[in-house]
């Protein structure tokens, strides 16, 4: 009963710290509320964080232990595929240094000699300066003898000049016009007049008498044709043949100009009969057989002695030893074969 | 009078004088006929119009020589100004009667016949055909070899002429033997002949190799180097000419050529040469070089390439610095050594400025740029 007292004494209390329990609970309700929801979000919270730190670690585990063996399995591939590559390069160089042993042997065999190539152009570096030099030569040659020519073609010009002007020769008396006596010295025409004989004076009017002895007018020595120095000689004038039976120039020539017809008896001469002899005697010494003279009664053949024949003198005969035997060598040839009967030669 | 009446009246005049009883009117008058026919093309004409032309051939076939050189040469002067003439002295029949006067003894007759051949076959393929139908290539060979030196000039040339036009013609002619004999009169000492020789010599070898190794089996080689040096340019013009027409067609020939000694010969020629007779010698050098890089080397070696940079910076003529720019590239574009040794020639900044002229021609352009 006591507490029942003191309780129904605290009612009031009680009741008013009830209510004002309640009403402070009631003015913190929001405020506790929102204080509770904080604390339960920041608490959930924290468990949601370490349940997802959680996570994100297994996660991350896994993920990682993946990871490498993702990245191992393909650096396996990375490096079979590296050594492949390297295996391929080195085959490469090697294919490549074989190839180019094979080109180089193969070239050279077949197709280029690089020696012969360098020979063919030293070759022809010398083929060339040796037809320029031949070239040089040959325009040389051709320019010189042109020029000769020239030059001979002018001399005879000159002298011929020379010879149509031989009147201009100066005398003891009067110098020529060439030769004036205030210069130095003559002049290279006055030395050429000088030396070229004059033209002889052309006879005109040609007879027929002297045309039957002009046979031949391109003979130099005939003096009949006069000519400049160094010509060459004239064709031969065509003339008219002169009317009548006369007998051609050739002809005539041949009948005047009949050669010596001596006798016999001037013609044999004086030492004919030892010639004659001399002949008939070399006749007899060439032809004759017998060597011997032939002299009667005297007895010069007897003292002769005997000369050997050198057939049977020397001793250089066909030996027929081991071919020729005096017996027969095959027994089968004899067979059925009388003995010879030899002969015996008596005594005397 | 206008001029057209004053010819009309020339030739009313002389066409009776070619009918005159006296030989040596008739004679003169086709020697006037000729020399105003050759003067000038419109007098040609009208002496073709003037029906001169079967008077004079009828009488070829029967007057005296003098006549039928006389007549020739009025031939001679009609065709040559103009294929149309030609023609026309070819419709009236004069081949025939031409050809017939080839087989004249006189030398002269066969001259003037010949060189009126030449001049009708000049012009082109069609009427060389012609030329070569009426049979007178085998008369022109006989006539080659004749002593005369004038006739074997107009005969030479009058091959050269037929030969130029086309393969077949040129085949024509080389069938009737006439390499043989051209190549026998290669040593003459007559300029004006050589020069025909070697210009019928390229007009035959140009047209195919089966040609150019014939005319090289004719064993010209050596001895046409030593024309290389002859005095009258002309000469060696056509001798460059044969060797570029020889060369062009296979290595093989420019083989040859190079083995003897051809391409130092022609280097010293461009050497000697001024002006537009240089240019066969450069594009020989070129189709040398263009074959092989063996001859491009043997060009190079055969110091070619100093030659040819200083033609071209000598040269004013555009179309010798394109043809010598042509001739460079051939011989640098097969390996860098070849086209070190041009570079070495200090050719190329010349080039370049031709290339950047912007004066210099399109084909010029075109030649440097490759």
């Amino acid at each position: 009963m006591a507490s029942l007292v003191r309780l129904q004494n605290e009612i009031e209390r009680i009741k008013e710290e009830y209510f004002t329990r309640n009403r402070i609970a009631e003015e913190n309700r929001q405020r506790e509320n929102e204080a509770a929801i904080l604390i339960q979000s920041w608490f959930r919270g924290c468990q949601v964080r370490s349940y997802l730190s959680h996570l994100h670690r297994k996660a991350t585990i896994i993920q990682k232990i993946w990871r490498g063996f993702t990245a191992r399995a393909h650096f396996r591939q990375m490096v079979k595929a590296a050594y492949f590559i390297m295996k391929m390069n080195f085959y490469h160089e090697m294919s490549v240094r074989i190839q180019q042993r094979w080109r180089g042997y193969c070239v050279r065999k077949y197709s280029h000699n690089y020696y012969a190539r360098k020979r063919y152009m030293e070759g022809l570096a010398r083929k060339n300066k040796q037809i320029r030099r031949d070239l040089e030569e040959f325009s040389e040659f051709q320019r010189r003898e042109r020029e000769r020519m020239a030059m001979e073609r002018e001399e005879q010009e000159k002298n011929v000049q020379a010879q149509r002007m031989h009147f201009l020769l100066s005398t003891k008396q009067c110098p020529g016009v060439f030769n004036s006596p205030f210069r130095p010295g003559p002049d290279e025409m006055e030395l050429r007049l000088r030396r070229t004989k004059p033209l002889p004076p052309r006879n005109i009017p040609r007879d027929r008498a002297s045309l039957l002895g002009n046979t031949s007018p391109s003979s130099p020595s005939f003096p009949g044709v006069p000519r400049a120095f160094g010509a060459k000689p004239l064709p031969p004038i065509p003339s008219k043949k002169p009317q009548g039976p006369f007998r051609g120039p050739a002809e005539v020539w041949a009948q005047r100009q009949r050669g010596l017809e001596p006798s016999l008896r001037v013609q044999t001469s004086i030492s004919d009969l030892e010639q004659a002899q001399d002949q008939l005697r070399s006749g007899e010494w060439r032809n004759h057989t017998m060597e011997t003279m032939f002299q009667p009664f005297s007895k010069a053949h007897q003292n002769r002695s005997y000369e050997r024949m050198l057939h049977t003198s020397s001793s250089f005969q066909p030996v027929p030893y081991g071919t020729k035997h005096f017996r027969e060598e095959h027994q089968e040839n004899l067979q059925g074969k009388q003995k010879t009967a030899s002969v015996r030669v008596p005594h005397e | 009078m206008s001029q057209r009446q004053v010819l009309q009246g020339v030739m009313s005049l002389l066409r009776p004088l070619l009918l005159d009883v006296v030989p040596t009117i008739q004679q003169t008058a086709a020697l006037a006929l000729g020399r105003l026919a050759s003067y000038n093309e419109d007098l040609a004409e009208a002496v073709v119009k003037g029906d001169i032309l079967p008077q004079l051939i009828y009488s070829l076939a029967e007057q005296n020589r003098f006549y039928k050189k006389a007549a020739a040469f009025v031939l001679r002067a009609v065709a040559k100004h103009s294929p149309a003439l030609a023609h026309a002295v070819v419709d009236c029949g004069a081949l025939d009667a031409l050809v017939i006067s080839l087989e004249e003894f006189d030398p002269d007759v066969k001259e003037a016949a010949a060189w009126a051949l030449g001049y009708i076959a000049r012009h082109n393929a069609n009427l060389s055909q012609e030329v070569v139908d009426a049979g007178a290539v085998p008369l022109l060979v006989l006539c080659i070899q004749e002593p005369e030196v004038a006739l074997k000039r107009i005969a030479a040339s009058a091959l050269s002429d037929i030969a130029k036009h086309s393969p077949e013609l040129a085949q024509t002619v080389v069938d009737t033997g006439a390499i043989a004999h051209l190549a026998q009169m290669i040593l003459n000492p007559d300029a004006k002949l050589k020069r025909q020789v070697f210009s019928a010599l390229s007009q035959i070898s140009k047209h195919s190799v089966d040609l150019a190794e014939m005319v090289v089996e004719a064993e010209i080689f050596p001895a046409v180097l030593a024309c290389l040096r002859d005095p009258d340019e002309y000469v060696r013009k056509n001798v460059t000419t044969l060797m570029r027409e020889i060369t062009k067609h296979t290595p093989e020939l420019s083989q040859m050529i190079v083995n003897t000694g051809g391409v130092a010969a022609v280097i010293d020629y461009l050497g000697d040469s001024h002006g537009n007779v240089r240019l066969p010698g450069i594009m020989m050098l070129g189709y040398v070089a263009a074959h092989s890089e063996n001859l491009a080397m043997a060009v190079i070696v055969s110091k070619g390439v100093p030659q040819l940079a200083i033609c071209l910076s000598e040269e004013p003529e555009e179309h010798i610095k394109a043809a010598t720019a042509w001739a460079f590239g051939q011989i640098g574009r097969h390996t860098p050594e070849h086209a070190r040794a041009v570079a070495t020639a200090n050719v190329l900044p010349s080039l370049l400025a031709l290339y950047m002229d912007t004066d210099s021609s399109e084909d010029l352009q075109v030649k440097v740029g490759s």
